[in-house]
C-alpha cells in the first residue's frame, strides 16, 4: 500500500540574482512499512527535498500524496493535526532541540501538542518513550545539551515517534555520529520500524548508511532523481553517472570495500 | 552564574554597579535621610554650600535644600528613566517579534512604521507628545518610551529572522505546536539578551530626555528633579552657580554609571567563557 507518493515535486531558490535548482520533477513513492534511501552528494537537493515534505517550505509546483490526503492542501490547524502522522529527526545533534530544554520537555512537546495520552499519564509516557530509545527514564530531568551526540539523537527519535507516525524523514540523522554509535542508533531505528510498522525516508550522503537500512534507494543529481531501484541492484550495478559515482566513493572507505559483491540480501542489515 | 562572574570581572562593570547601587540606595532610603518634602522652605534663600551643617549643599532662591532635591531628584530620574526603558523594550520587543515572525506584508507595515519613529527626533516627540498630553509623571515615561522603542524593535527583528531559521523551531513546527507558542517560547527567550545589552544604553538616554524636558518646565511640576533644578538655578547661574552645578553632576553621574553598567555588560555577554588571561598555564610558571 502507498503511503507516500510525490509527483512532480518542484522547488527552485533566487540567490543573488540566479535560478538555482533544489528540486527538479522529483516523482517517488513509499509503501508503508519501506524504507526508502535517499542518496546524493551535497547540494543535490536532499534536504530541500525533507523541507518540502514536511510543509517547512511551500513547493513551486508538484503533488504530494500522504495517507491518501492532497498533503499540500491542508493548512493551519488542520496542517498541525495532520503533522503528527509524518515526523523529523534532523541532523545538526545539538540544534534540533530547544537551547534551555530539558529531555522531558522535549519529549513532551508532541504529546502536549497532540495530547496522545492524558496530562496525569505524562510524566509515564515520557518515561516509556526513553526506555523504548534506550535511555533510562531518569534522563527526563536533565537537559538536552549535556547529553552526548548519540544520547541527543536518541532523544530526537523519541520525539519524533511519541506522536505514532507513519513516516519519518530523517535528513542525515545519524552523519554527525561516530561511527560505533551510528551503528546502535541504526539498530535501533530497523528495530522501531519493525515493532511500530512505520515508514523511513532517510536522507544521506552516505550509501554505506543507506545500504544498511534501506529496502529501495534513489539517487539525487543536481535536484533531480536520477535512479530508483532496489538498495542491492543499485549499489551492485549503478545505472546514472552519479550513482557510480557515489558507490565508487563509498567503497574507496569501506574496509573490504573490493569485497561487496557478496550482498545479496534485500531485506535491511544493519552490519557496515 | 557564568554572566554575573564575567560581568563582575570587567572594570566597567564593577564600577557602574557600584555607582548605581550607591544611587539606588539614596533614592530608597530618600524618606530617611532627606526627611520631609523637598519642595519645602528649609533656610534662607541662597545659602552658599558647607556654610551651614544642617543643610550640606545649601539652599536655592527660594531657600529650599539642595541636598534634599538631589536625592529626591534621584527617585523620579531613576525612576523615570528604568520605567521608560522598560516600555520601550516591550514594545520594541513586541513589535519586532511578530514583524519578524510573520514576515511578508506585516513585516513591511511595521518596519515602515519603526522608520518614521527613527527619523523623527525622540526629543522632539516626547516634547510634541508632552505638551498635548500635559506634564505628569506617566505621560513623561510615555513620551519618552515612544522615541526610544525603535531601536529595540530593530534589533529584535533582526534576532528573531535569524533564530526563526534554527532547526529547532523547524523541529517545533514540524511537532505541530501552535506559531503563537513557537514564537513566544522558543524565539523570544533566545532574542532577548543582545536587546538587553543595549536597553541600559536607552536607560541613559531616557534619563537625559526627562532631565531636558524638566528643564524646559515639562516635567511633572509635583515632583522634584534634575532637570528642573538645573533650570532654576540658570536664573543666578552667575551668583550661585552651584544651583546647575550640583544637579548636574549628579546627572552626569548616573548617566556615566548606566553607561558603565552597559559596557560591562555587553563585554560580558561577548566574551568567551573561558578568557581568564591571569591563570598562569601549565608549564609557564615561573
Amino acid at each position: 500500500m502507498t503511503l507516500l507518493s510525490v509527483e512532480n515535486l518542484r522547488r527552485r531558490y533566487v540567490s543573488t540574482g540566479r535560478d538555482i535548482v533544489a528540486v527538479e520533477n522529483a516523482t517517488f513513492s513509499i509503501a508503508a512499512g519501506e524504507t526508502l534511501g535517499i542518496a546524493g552528494a551535497s547540494g543535490s537537493g536532499k534536504s530541500t527535498m525533507a523541507r518540502l515534505l514536511l510543509g517547512l517550505m511551500p513547493p513551486d509546483a508538484g503533488k504530494i500524496t500522504f495517507e491518501g490526503q492532497d498533503w499540500l492542501s491542508l493548512k493551519g490547524k488542520d496542517l498541525r493535526r495532520q503533522r503528527s502522522r509524518m515526523q523529523m529527526v534532523f541532523q545538526d545533534v545539538l540544534g534540533a532541540f530547544h537551547p534551555t530544554a530539558t529531555v522531558g520537555e522535549t519529549i513532551g512537546d508532541p504529546i502536549r501538542v497532540h495530547r496522545t495520552v492524558p496530562k496525569p499519564q505524562r510524566t509515564r509516557e515520557i518515561a516509556r518513550l526513553l526506555e523504548r530509545v534506550g535511555l533510562s527514564s531518569d534522563f527526563a530531568g536533565r537537559p538536552v545539551y549535556e547529553l552526548s551526540g548519540g544520547q541527543r539523537q536518541r532523544v530526537a527519535i523519541a520525539r519524533a515517534i511519541a506522536t505514532r507516525p507513519s513516516l519519518v524523514v530523517l535528513d542525515e540523522a545519524v552523519s554527525a555520529l561516530d561511527v560505533q554509535v551510528r551503528n546502535r542508533i541504526l539498530e535501533l531505528l530497523v528495530e522501531l520500524q519493525r515493532e511500530e510498522n512505520m515508514s523511513y525516508l532517510f536522507i544521506s550522503h552516505d550509501l554505506a548508511v543507506l545500504r544498511a537500512v534501506s529496502h529501495r534507494l534513489a539517487i539525487m543529481d543536481a535536484g533531480r532523481i536520477v535512479e530508483t531501484g532496489h538498495t542491492s541492484d543499485i549499489i551492485e550495478q549503478p545505472q546514472s553517472a552519479a550513482g557510480r559515482a557515489l558507490v565508487a566513493a563509498t567503497l574507496r572507505l569501506m574496509p573490504g570495500g573490493r569485497q561487496t559483491n557478496t550482498i545479496q540480501q534485500s531485506e535491511p542489515t544493519y552490519d557496515i | 552564574m557564568k554572566l554575573i562572574q564575567k560581568f563582575i570581572k570587567t572594570p566597567e562593570g564593577i564600577v557602574g554597579i557600584i555607582i548605581l547601587s550607591i544611587l539606588i540606595t539614596l533614592a530608597l532610603s530618600a524618606p530617611i535621610i532627606a526627611p520631609g518634602d523637598p519642595l519645602r522652605i528649609a533656610g534662607r534663600a541662597l545659602a552658599a554650600p558647607f556654610s551651614d551643617p544642617s543643610l550640606p549643599l545649601g539652599t536655592d532662591r527660594l531657600g529650599r535644600d539642595v541636598l534634599s532635591g538631589i536625592i529626591h531628584g534621584a527617585r523620579t530620574s531613576l525612576l523615570v528613566g528604568a520605567a521608560a526603558a522598560l516600555a520601550a523594550i516591550a514594545i520594541g520587543l513586541m513589535i519586532g517579534l511578530v514583524a519578524g515572525f510573520c514576515g511578508g506584508i506585516v513585516d513591511e507595515v511595521l518596519m515602515r512604521v519603526v522608520d518614521a519613529f527613527q527619523i523623527v527626533p525622540g526629543f522632539l516627540l516626547a516634547l510634541a507628545f508632552v505638551s498635548v498630553m500635559g506634564a505628569s509623571l506617566p505621560v513623561v515615561v510615555m513620551a519618552i518610551a515612544l522615541g526610544a522603542w525603535a531601536d529595540p524593535a530593530r534589533l529584535t527583528r533582526a534576532q528573531v529572522l535569524s533564530l526563526r531559521e534554527r532547526d529547532y523551531v523547524a523541529a517545533a513546527r514540524v511537532i505541530g505546536m501552535p506559531p503563537v507558542e513557537i514564537a513566544v517560547k522558543h524565539i523570544l527567550p533566545q532574542a532577548v539578551p543582545p536587546v538587553l545589552a543595549v536597553s541600559a544604553t536607552i536607560v541613559a538616554a531616557a534619563i537625559l530626555t526627562e532631565a531636558a524636558l524638566s528643564f524646559l518646565g515639562l516635567g511633572d511640576p509635583n515632583s522634584v528633579t534634575w532637570g528642573s533644578m538645573i533650570s532654576e538655578g540658570r536664573n543666578v547661574l552667575r551668583s550661585s552657580p552651584w544651583l546647575s552645578i550640583m544637579p548636574g553632576l549628579a546627572l552626569i553621574v548616573t548617566v556615566l554609571g548606566v553607561y558603565l553598567f552597559s559596557e560591562g555588560l555587553t563585554k560580558a555577554m561577548t566574551r568567551p567563557a573561558s578568557t581568564d588571561r591571569s591563570a598562569p598555564r601549565d608549564g609557564m610558571t615561573p
